[in-house]
């Protein structure tokens, strides 16, 4: 080992505080992380509605083309993707109202509604789209 | 001479000198799009395959307009807040840190201003 100082500025030869990589992943910390992501996505995915209005306030023409965009394989799964992480991000919002009242900060509540909020979010997500493919004739 | 006691210049204001408005905003807008994200996944479930006529009609109802509008404004509020603390977070230089966060408030207006004049086309245009 070599010298290990104290003083700002020497590196020490020592591990440093390690970062997330080496953690083993807690559905918490998932939780928290997917809520940042599925933020994120929803405030890209906003584009998306806004282009909708918009093609809808302009005219048959320029509406069927937009249409004609999300009736595509890969348009379907971003609609399925976009209502996904909009109910997990609100799943997480209400764990997060829950936590702003001073209650749920004991590990087994905090663990419950972690696992909670993506079953939730899974399970809802997954009846709406049934409920739309068998009523509505198709995706 | 500076009258003001210590703590009047505290009060209220932590380092970003807003005090709990950034968390309070978010919080009041995560409430109101509880409400209106579920009238949103309704709304684009009910409206899948629909043609244009239908989405128009649909769309120009008073009461979707208006909880269309309020969804536009209240989300465009929580997604700059939150996107807001994600720069602050990630994006550390000065310089960078400023322009992410003006673009961030462009593209939250630019969204509010598009979809608000959609709505509004949609119910009072010819």
């Amino acid at each position: 080992m070599a010298d290990v100082h104290s003083g700002r500025g020497a590196r020490p030869d020592r591990p440093l505080s390690p970062h997330l990589q080496i953690y083993k992943p807690l559905v918490n910390m998932v939780m928290s992380i997917l809520h940042r992501i599925t933020g994120a996505a929803l405030y890209f995915g906003s584009a998306l509605l806004a282009w909708w209005l918009i093609a809808a306030a302009t005219g048959p023409d320029y509406f069927n083309y937009v249409s004609s965009w999300f009736q595509t394989w890969p348009g379907k799964l971003i609609m399925v993707g976009y209502t996904w992480a909009l109910l997990h991000h609100m799943t997480g919002g209400v764990r997060h109202f829950i936590w702003d009242t001073g209650r749920g900060y004991d590990l087994e509540t905090i663990d419950r509604m972690s696992w909670g909020s993506i079953a939730v979010s899974l399970i809802a997500t997954a009846v709406i789209w049934f409920v739309v493919a068998t009523q509505q004739g198709g995706l | 001479m500076n009258m003001r006691t210590p703590l009047k210049t505290a009060r209220n204001l932590g380092s970003a000198k807003e005090g709990a408005d950034h968390f309070w905003k978010q919080r009041v807008t995560g409430v109101a799009n509880l409400v209106l994200g579920l009238f949103l996944v309704w709304l684009i479930a009910s409206l899948i395959g629909a043609d244009h006529a239908a989405v128009k009609a649909k769309l120009a109802n008073p009461i979707i307009a208006m909880a269309l509008l309020a969804l536009v404004v209240s989300g465009t509020i929580h997604m700059r807040l939150g996107m807001q603390t994600i720069i602050e977070d990630y994006v550390h230089g000065e310089g960078a840190k400023i322009v992410c966060l003006m673009l961030n408030t462009f593209f939250a207006c630019a969204i509010a201003l598009a979809c608000t004049f959609a709505v509004m086309k949609l119910s009072f245009g010819a």
